[in-house]
């Protein structure tokens, strides 16, 4: 099991825009560089990129919600 | 003598305390954030407190040093790493030719201040080293660090590693944080029921929070007392027919989210203020964390000036003790 946090403090979104479907879903594929959501600070958008491979077991934010740096957001079977 | 940035983080830039004497033309005083900050790491590692260091919000740059130097860092709770192994915050520690400075993930505050023995000695525009992106000015070539960039150093004094200032003299924001407010000139344009609200209701910081305005969300719209807009000020309440904005006012467009006015902001507009932060916690400002819970609290001018008193007592005290 391994976890992708976020680098900085700011509010998470789990898609691209609000009317396309998620980077990623439980259950997805991840491989290392893969985009599994946005942090909005500042007013830009920083990708949040994995920096290991593995499969989605679950997100521990919600889409929208507010992050703080080095918080869990996803968790990764490997 | 410099650093090469690897990696510049979120928005690194660089600053001094700033490039006051020009905000009548339009140009902003810029300058760090927390300078409280900025000068006790300057003052740790022997510089000049008005020495140019690096702000970065949020995340920390990864540096690669070609010469040794004494670093410290300030401000945020960014703990840094030299090769790896994390050396303590507001305390000067050395940095050896070829060795790399990291940082771990923010666990409080928002901009860290890292000072380097010797300055950064890029060329001052201005009178000031500090960098002003929309602009073009000043820092480096105009703009934040980017990867690849060499960065110049001045000629360091020789100091102690392990110099620190005590935990008593560090300031961070408290969460949730506090603002004291002076009401301005135009108090008289809100009713008095919204000026109490303004104080009473709970705001939160905003995430487009920038160097230009930090903005709060979370509490009532402003009401306004009824008056016939005057010629020139538009038809919304929340203009007026222009005026100069202060570092600290508090204008809030539309009358639905306060935008208190920092560093790198526009020295005058339309807008109506509520008034103005005072000088002693515009630091505080700048270590704001999105969503971070605050409240504005009204004081008098007498206690604005005696918080800018005991702030400077502050700062005299971390001067004697690293003298």
């Amino acid at each position: 099991m391994s976890v992708i946090r976020s680098p900085l403090p700011g509010t998470f979104y789990h898609k691209p825009a609000p009317d396309l479907p998620p980077f990623k879903a439980e259950g997805d594929p991840v491989a290392v560089g893969d985009v599994i959501g946005l942090v909005e600070v500042m007013k830009s958008f920083m990708e949040v990129k994995a920096e290991v491979a593995g499969t989605v077991v679950r997100f521990l934010v919600d889409n929208e919600a507010p992050v703080t740096a080095g918080a869990v957001l996803v968790e990764l079977a490997d | 003598m410099t650093f090469k940035v690897i990696n510049p983080g979120l928005l690194t830039t660089i600053q001094d305390l700033g490039r006051p004497g020009y905000f009548h033309l339009g140009i902003p005083i810029s300058g760090a954030m927390d300078r409280f900050a900025l000068r006790a790491a300057n003052l740790l590692v022997g510089n000049d407190e008005g020495a140019a260091g690096l702000e970065a919000v949020f995340m920390g740059p990864l540096l690669e040093f070609e010469v040794d130097a004494m670093v410290a860092v300030t401000g945020a709770i960014l703990p840094p790493r030299v090769d790896g192994e994390e050396q303590p915050l507001w305390t000067a520690f050395p940095i050896k030719a070829g060795q790399s400075l990291t940082f771990d993930y923010l666990k409080g505050g928002a901009r860290a201040y890292i000072a380097i023995s010797g300055g950064i000695a890029t060329k001052p525009h201005l009178g000031s080293r500090s960098t002003y992106p929309i602009g073009s000015l000043g820092g480096f070539d105009g703009r934040p660090l980017a990867t690849g960039d060499m960065v110049p150093l001045g000629e360091g004094k020789t100091v102690k590693a392990g110099r620190t200032v005590a935990e008593a003299l560090r300031r961070g924001p408290g969460s949730p944080a506090e603002l004291r407010v002076l009401p301005g000139l135009y108090w008289h344009l809100i009713t008095e029921r919204a000026g109490k609200a303004f104080f009473d209701d709970e705001w939160k910081v905003a995430p487009e929070a920038d160097r230009m305005g930090v903005r709060f969300r979370g509490g009532q719209p402003i009401e306004f007392a009824p008056r016939e807009q005057p010629f020139g000020a538009g038809s919304d309440p929340s203009n007026i027919v222009d005026g100069c904005y202060s570092y600290g006012s508090i204008q809030v467009p539309g009358g639905s989210e306060p935008i208190v006015l920092h560093r790198d902001a526009v020295s005058g507009g339309g807008y109506f203020t509520l008034g103005a932060v005072v000088s002693a916690d515009m630091d505080l400002i700048g270590q704001l964390q999105p969503h971070t819970p605050t409240r504005f609290v009204r004081v008098t001018l007498e206690e604005a000036l005696t918080a800018r008193r005991d702030r400077a007592a502050l700062l005299a005290r971390i001067r004697e003790d690293l003298s």
